[in-house]
């Protein structure tokens, strides 16, 4: 997995997919203030750019090619070895794109109410820490952006939220502030014992992962330092307590960005920076998190089904939602980890376009509490239709998304952790029965007076929400595409954890026709 | 006989151009007093217009010494009583640094006071001269007198506005207890000369290292040692000797608050690693613990205490305390290696914390002045409700500087955290590393609170929109600038904070 030394083109597009998103912030703090509409047509002329660079990135990308690509690498603050380096690789690219695209439809499709221009300027902000955060292959510089997305999102729950969203905000920050005060400490101890094995010191993370050699036991603090931070990030079970109210607090576009990409940071950095940089820690530390994961799957549904506020009831299902890309990662099968790679993506869609749907809901009724919904078929039947797709993609039923990573994530997992796999499995049904009892309590029956004035689905609404949907259906119906930009960096990924551990990848007693290809390619390499 | 005592006294080499900086101090606060005397009022501004000017030539010249060292290496002046290194020149430029942001802020706030003329500036400057002896004595005798000097003007400094009975308590609460500290570090230098036969810092480290054996009193330098450390941990308001701290800050006016916590507490360090690292490194083992523990303490009493403050300039002053703890954690990896050839990264991130801290708590205590100013001195965290829709600008600098401080990256201040912490891991002091970056978090709640204040909440009713003076806008933009620059560009100031372990000794 060594970075390649030129990117196929020279133009340093991910140097540019994190600055246009900084430089469009700027220009909408800066932008007059009599002006509003001047800073919406910059936000969302910058978060299309954006869009349109990653959609181009993603065109480029050479499939099946495993390691890093589009390397831009530049010394930044020489003295502590600390460069520019971003890269992307299967892993990452998809998270890219989905942040890139994202971001312009919650732009256009939601309105803030109030002081339009800080909440563009901080929407962009975020962007950039979050896109910063997937692209950057240095240990010092993921740190960076992993913690400033934390100001943007405090300042747009506490600013733009509901009743709570200054209590929601100071317990996100504050959780995830903790989680990554572990990680700094972990993080300079990484780059000090490393640099005895490099001979010089760096926070590249590449040099580290293929040139240190940690001690069993260093290496273990080292990853449990990283890891607390991304577990509070994902969140893990018990880590989880903020969850529930950042998302419900937050005002829907920060909810979809929260759900949509900001949780896979922590999974993303369990990925990059768990299982890549401490590989012999993170397989001698799988029952544990295959436990949190599964009891984070159960917990999670049983909690979503016992809630009354609909936002709430969301947000508890990503806590199960996420447990399945946990148990996929540590069940190191190229499987399930390429299934949990995409189930990022799918809850990300998914999530996302419920929490939109959620967001409608409470436009048009103020309220978003189960009991005082009622009947909205009769009245918006469109709405509900879309919200069926969405919810059965969130079930993950056959044909739409959902069920692609859930499916590849239970086989993957069955052949190296069989009975976390069976208890996880009763956690797609329980994710049935919370989402519909929930749409069977606010969308069936006859409407009462309230509910009978529900407005339909609007044209700009309908607008957002087809990309979701046209996602939802296109990735459960031909997933290759995807699948085989992911599956050569899985594979490379459980190949270095072969290498440092005496573990050998089960080869797979059921090939799934979509997938073999992809799977084959990835093992000849 | 006279003429022949003249021809056996040779004085000591002085090297006046080396001491320049401190030179340009001393003549522009005796000037200022002088002249300040004798002509009527000068025209508005002028006083200080004065004192930044020499602040800011001192801090040049301390450029061209600091050359002048690259090249020719560290040396010591004035018969061994001063040294002249990086580590002096880095801490004078941070000092004059300060003075030069706290009188910008300082013109207006005395504006219409009876304290508007040169007393003031000239204090600042004498304290900066004192500081700056601090930094860079290789005497011990030396380094207390430029405390005293230090001391003496912060005492009356702190006292400076006749009206307030807060700022007088504040003065006098400051001065008994300063005083009582002072005492006990005069009381540890005379032990430690009984230990070692001198109190020159270059002798004690070549008595020290020759000739310690078993009929050499260990335990009178020991005693020594922890006097000297009660002395200083009160000066750099270390916990448990920072109870004057909130209440020397809440009282004193702002600007002055502004001075004490950054050239104050960045002369008061230098004096800790000049004594400690320099001059005693041979008793390492038996003072690093006793770093590390006041490190602990005041990293969790200014977090923990700090979050039920009510009032920005306790907050402030307890967050002051948690930075000290900090920089402690750096002194504590400083002196892992203490006296070693590779000085280890120590006390480069210790020197690199001061500045940029100075030049952040100025900004910080800045906003503090202009926003209570039109509040009737109200410095509670009521009278910053709803700041961004009254000056969207103050609020912006403040929220720099206090994200700043919590130590979010692409600021000055995560920068410093970092250096201090990679020291720490560097030399396997983890346990104070988490320490310090967990209360880091509980500190971060106290810079949120006064955030949801600026921006969440609304205005109390007839809040008055703060006037901001050009030159106290010009003082908070340029410590802004200087933050987030600093942040995104940190590599030359690490270049050359790296630099100043070549002590002159």
């Amino acid at each position: 997995m060594l970075a390649a030394e030129t990117g196929p083109i020279a133009f340093p597009i991910l140097t540019a997919i994190v600055l246009v998103p900084i430089i469009g912030a700027l220009m909408v703090a800066l932008s007059p203030r009599s002006r509003p509409e001047i800073a919406k047509l910059v936000a969302l002329l910058s978060s299309v750019g954006t869009a349109a660079l990653t959609l181009w990135l993603m065109a480029s990308f050479e499939t099946g090619e495993a390691g890093f690509q589009f390397v831009s690498k530049h010394t930044w603050i020489e003295p502590w070895g600390i460069s520019w380096h971003l890269g992307v690789d299967g892993i990452s690219l998809f998270l890219v794109v989905l942040t890139g695209v994202l971001f312009p439809l919650v732009i256009a499709g939601i309105d803030p109410h109030h002081d339009e221009q800080p909440y563009l300027a901080w929407m962009l902000m975020l962007q950039a820490g979050v896109l910063g955060s997937f692209l950057s292959l240095d240990l010092f510089m993921f740190f960076i952006f992993f913690e400033i997305v934390l100001v943007p999102m405090y300042f747009l729950i506490g600013g733009w939220g509901y009743e709570n969203r200054v209590y929601a905000a100071t317990k996100f920050f504050l959780y995830t502030m903790l989680g990554s005060a572990f990680m700094l400490v972990g993080l300079i101890a990484t780059v000090a014992i490393a640099s005895r094995d490099l001979g010089r010191t760096t926070f590249d993370l590449v040099e580290i992962a293929e040139g240190a050699d940690f001690a069993a036991s260093t290496g273990r603090w080292l990853f449990f330092a990283f890891a607390i931070a991304f577990a509070v990030k994902v969140p893990i079970f018990p880590l989880h307590t903020w969850l529930p109210d950042a998302h419900t607090q937050a005002p829907t576009a920060g909810s979809v960005v929260l759900a949509g990409v900001m949780l896979k940071l922590g999974t993303y950095g369990l990925l990059r920076f768990g299982l890549y940089l401490f590989p012999e820690a993170s397989y001698w530390s799988r029952y544990l998190w295959l436990t949190l994961a599964v009891v984070g799957i159960i917990y999670g549904a049983i909690a979503a089904t016992m809630q009354q506020d609909l936002k709430r009831l969301v947000a508890y299902s990503s806590v199960a939602h996420l447990g399945f890309i946990v148990l996929g990662t540590f069940a190191f099968t190229t499987q399930s980890m390429s299934g949990g790679v995409i189930q990022m993506i799918n809850h990300g869609v998914s999530t996302g376009a419920l929490f939109l749907m959620v967001g409608m809901i409470y436009e048009r009724r103020k309220t978003r509490l189960i009991a005082e919904l009622n009947g909205i078929q009769k009245v918006a039947p469109i709405f509900a239709a879309g919200f069926m797709v969405v919810m059965l993609s969130s079930i993950g039923v056959p044909g739409l998304n959902g069920f692609v990573g859930e499916f590849l994530i239970l086989t993957g997992s069955f052949l190296t952790a069989r009975w976390w796999t069976v208890v996880a499995a009763v956690g797609v049904i329980l994710a049935a029965l919370y989402l519909l009892w929930a749409y069977q309590r606010v969308f069936h029956g006859e409407p009462d007076e309230e509910n009978s004035k529900f407005h339909e689905l609007t044209f700009k609404e309908g607008a957002v929400l087809l990309p979701f949907l046209g996602l939802i259906v296109f990735m459960g119906v031909y997933p290759k595409p995807v699948l085989d930009r992911i599956e050569p960096s899985v594979s490379v990924l459980i190949t270095h954890v072969e290498e440092h551990t005496d573990f050998v990848e089960p080869r797979p007693t059921i090939q799934l026709g979509e997938h073999a290809d992809g799977d084959e390619g990835g093992e000849d390499e | 006989m006279m003429p022949a005592q003249f021809d056996t006294f040779i004085g000591p080499e002085v090297g006046w151009f080396a001491l320049s900086p401190v030179l340009t101090l001393l003549a522009g606060a005796l000037g200022l007093l002088l002249v300040g005397a004798l002509t009527p009022r000068w025209p508005n501004g002028l006083y200080a217009l004065v004192s930044a000017f020499t602040a800011g030539t001192a801090a040049v010249l301390a450029m061209f010494q600091w050359d002048d060292i690259t090249d020719n290496g560290p040396t010591t002046l004035v018969g061994g009583a001063i040294a002249f290194d990086t580590f002096a020149m880095f801490m004078t430029i941070t000092i004059c640094v300060a003075v030069v942001l706290v009188t910008l802020l300082t013109d207006d706030y005395l504006r219409g006071t009876p304290n508007d003329g040169p007393e003031i500036y000239s204090l600042y400057l004498v304290a900066a001269l004192g500081g700056i002896v601090m930094a860079s004595a290789n005497d011990l005798i030396v380094l207390f007198l430029g405390l005293e000097t230090l001391s003496l003007a912060f005492y009356v400094l702190a006292a400076s506005n006749r009206r307030s009975g807060q700022s007088a308590e504040s003065g006098i609460k400051y001065f008994v207890l300063g005083g009582f500290s002072s005492a006990f570090f005069l009381y540890g230098i005379a032990l430690v000369y009984g230990a070692t036969g001198t109190t020159n810092i270059s002798e004690m480290v070549v008595v020290l290292q020759s000739a310690v054996d078993l009929f050499h009193p260990d335990s009178l330098a020991l005693a020594g040692i922890a006097l000297m450390m009660v002395g200083l941990g009160f000066k750099v308001a270390a916990a448990p000797f920072h109870v004057w701290v909130p209440d020397v800050y809440q009282g004193a006016p702002s600007p002055i608050t502004a001075f004490m916590a950054s050239a104050g507490k960045a002369a008061a360090f230098a004096a800790m690693l000049r004594v400690l690292v320099i001059a005693l490194p041979f008793y390492r083992d038996d003072w690093r613990p006793i770093i590390w523990v006041l490190a602990f303490l005041s990293l969790a009493v200014g977090s923990i205490v700090a979050v039920v403050q009510t009032n920005v300039k306790r907050m402030l002053a307890y967050s002051s305390i948690n930075h000290a703890g900090f920089v402690l954690v750096g002194v504590e990896a400083a002196a892992h290696q203490a006296g070693e050839v590779d000085a280890g990264p120590g006390v480069p991130a210790v020197v690199l914390y001061l500045l940029l801290y100075s030049v952040l708590v100025i900004g910080s205590f800045a906003v503090v002045t202009l926003v209570s100013r039109d509040a009737d001195g109200d410095t509670s965290l009521v009278s910053f409700k709803g700041l961004v829709s009254r000056r969207p600008a103050l609020a912006l600098a403040f929220t720099i500087f206090l994200l700043a401080q919590a130590g979010v990256p692409f600021t000055s201040g995560f920068i410093a955290k970092f250096g201090v912490i990679r020291a720490a891991v560097d030399v396997d002091s983890y346990a104070i590393a988490i320490i310090a970056m967990v209360s880091a978090v509980i500190a971060a709640f106290l810079y949120l609170r006064i955030m949801v204040s600026m921006w969440l909440d609304d205005p109390v009713e007839g809040a008055e929109r703060p006037r901001v003076p050009f030159s106290a806008g010009l003082a908070i933009a340029a410590a802004a600038a200087f933050t987030i620059a600093v942040g995104i560009f940190p590599g030359w100031l690490i270049d050359a904070a790296d630099t100043v372990t070549q002590y002159a000794r």
